[in-house]
């Protein structure tokens, strides 16, 4: 086929192989802490079964494997009548034994799915198998880059983070169909509370790409073993975030579509991500797969889990959360969507809307709440502890005792700023709403002190009465009702 | 295995297997490796005439409680290590 590929349109084919640390509160072989603290000291949290030392034997973690139960039943996947470990081969200083202790020809998840939607296309993306692994240590290349280093400092703390690597089928048709289920991933593995998205390093994703002539994509998007089989694939390693997945997908299309164009063969080869020049770069031949040396590891026994599939329950998931919100509460789809992609955000505003209107609760949280913390770059988990405040707000706001301007605009953006309460914002700030009496005196004071407005108002210049509906709203500091003042000073006037 | 001229281990072979674990070979070693690679292969053919037996293994799903216990200290992790630098391990370029 490759003699006509540069005259044929190109679609592009993708696979990801994404590996995501599982939460628990330690390793996966050992009972070493897996909690790292910004700036603990390197290889403050290892043993000697992470160390790799002769004699440790490990001991599978049973929250690992609950919580690839779950990640199982998310993605509608088997887990297999019995499971089993095996070592994976290759000398690296990250990896203390020689070995990768991984799951092989057994994995704990197998034919799984996940929807995603992409630009309004609902698009099911196949998950051909999950399977339970360590994360080996970090290491650091001093004095330069990786082939220019002087020598290499390794850190075993993280070695033995328990990992599940999730590998989907060649169902991605586009760069942004990666991004979109990377983050739906995201969402779902929150919601099952297995995974935490704020952690350094907690995704790591490697994608393949091919490209495959287009009149071979069917309209479903199936594409022929054969067809797959031709096309020369590049495996992209070193992606760290949704955006980086997408950034460097695209950059892979546009590279193979030019060596294409210009009649060259796409290499088969391993590509590395260079996120901060935005390319990839490719990387010397590592290990192919009979490499590795699979073997079983004779120290763990084999695991026959799959009846846990009915013991594990799981939460209510994001697209269920979804259709209820709209069912129960009345809202948009688009609002509906907003406040229920991250669980904390959803169970915020479920207690909110148990208090307050669905339709107020859903502004506060969907629209102001998160406006303010996205521009500040934070989420709903830094503001936790100060539920309690937002509420006391927002009553403020359904009670009318304060504007919905002054409590977003000014309380709410001074606590997240300044972290101050919201009593103390609004006693010094006066926004109490402004009572009829204050509000009255103001409006006499406002026609007063501005004879020439009163007298433009009076002989028909409608705009004068603006100018002092702005000044009685000066005066008390934005507390008053805009109409109430209009109609006041109308009265006034009249 | 070496039941013709054909060596059982060339020496393409201990040199791919000496690659992966990142050793360096002369000539000289590659030879001595190959003759005993064979060795030990042949040492371990010794297996293919035990007879089959039923394997059940007598153990499944043995786990153990996620619960923190403390490890090694830092000082006591690098104690083996032959070089260190500021609490890592620190050993040659890799690449």
């Amino acid at each position: 086929m490759s003699q006509a590929l540069a005259d044929r349109e190109l679609a592009a084919v993708i696979g990801l192989e994404v590996h995501v640390q599982l939460e628990t509160d330690t390793k996966i072989f050992c009972n070493c802490s897996t909690d790292a603290a910004d700036d603990e000291e390197p290889n403050s949290r290892t043993c000697p079964v992470c160390l790799g030392l002769p004699g440790a034997l490990p001991v599978l973690n049973e929250a690992a494997v609950e919580s690839a139960v779950k990640i199982g039943k998310a993605l509608d996947a088997d887990i297999p009548e019995e499971t089993t470990f095996h070592r994976k081969n290759y000398f690296y200083p990250d990896l203390p034994k020689g070995f990768q202790l991984t799951q092989y020809d057994a994995p704990i998840c197998a034919d799984g799915e996940l929807e995603v939607r992409v630009e309004g296309e609902r698009r099911e993306i196949g998950v051909r198998r999950a399977h339970l692994e360590e994360d080996p240590g970090s290491i650091q290349h001093e004095g330069g880059n990786i082939d220019t280093a002087d020598y290499t400092l390794v850190n075993y703390n993280r070695a033995g983070t328990p990992l599940m690597e999730i590998v989907t089928r060649p169902d991605f048709r586009s760069p942004a169909e990666t991004r979109a289920f990377l983050a739906k991933l995201e969402e779902v593995l929150e919601y099952l509370g297995v995974f935490d998205a704020t952690r350094d390093g907690s995704l790591r994703v490697d994608a393949n790409i091919s490209l495959v002539p287009a009149d071979e994509v069917g309209d479903d998007g199936d594409i022929s073993e054969d067809t797959l089989e031709d096309a020369n694939r590049t495996e992209v390693k070193n992606i760290s975030s949704h955006k980086g997945a997408e950034q460097a997908l695209a950059y892979e299309v546009t590279r193979q579509k030019n060596a294409v164009k210009r009649g060259r063969e796409v290499e088969q080869e391993t590509r590395h991500w260079d996120e901060s020049r935005g390319v990839t770069v490719s990387m010397r031949s590592k290990e192919a797969e009979k490499d590795y040396r699979y073997f079983r590891e004779a120290d763990l026994p084999p695991l026959q889990v799959s009846d846990w599939k009915e013991r594990i329950p799981i939460p209510e998931l994001p697209d269920d959360r979804r259709e209820r919100f709209r069912a129960e509460y009345g809202l948009s789809e688009e609002a509906a969507s907003k406040l229920t992609s991250r669980k904390s955000v959803a169970d915020l505003y479920e207690q909110l809307a148990a208090e307050f209107e669905p339709d107020l609760a859903a502004t506060w949280v969907a629209d102001n709440l998160l406006g303010e913390l996205n521009y500040r770059d934070m989420v709903v988990a830094d503001i936790t502890d100060r539920l309690d405040e937002i509420e006391y707000v927002i009553r403020l706001v359904a009670e009318d005792e304060l504007t919905a301007k002054n409590a977003e605009e000014v309380v709410l953006r001074r606590m997240l700023d300044e972290g101050e309460s919201p009593e103390a914002i609004i006693e010094e700030e006066d926004l109490g709403k402004a009572s009829g009496g204050e509000v009255e005196q103001a409006v006499a004071e406002a026609i007063e002190e501005n004879p020439d407005a009163v007298a433009d108002y009076e002989s028909g210049d409608d705009g004068a009465l603006n100018f002092l509906v702005g000044q009685v709203m000066g005066k008390t500091g934005g507390s008053a009702d805009p109409g109430q003042v209009n109609q006041l000073l109308r009265e006034e006037l009249a | 295995m070496s039941d013709g001229d054909e060596p059982a281990v060339s020496a393409d072979e201990v040199r791919r297997v000496a690659d992966l674990a990142r050793v360096d070979l002369n000539d000289e070693e590659v030879e001595q490796f190959a003759e005993q690679f064979e060795a030990v292969l042949a040492d371990f053919e010794t297996l293919d005439e035990v007879p089959e037996v039923e394997s059940e293994p007598d153990l499944v799903n043995v786990m153990r409680a996620d619960e923190i216990e403390d490890g090694l200290t830092q000082e006591e992790a690098l104690s083996n290590a032959s070089e260190t630098e500021d609490g890592y391990f620190k050993g040659p370029r890799v690449s």
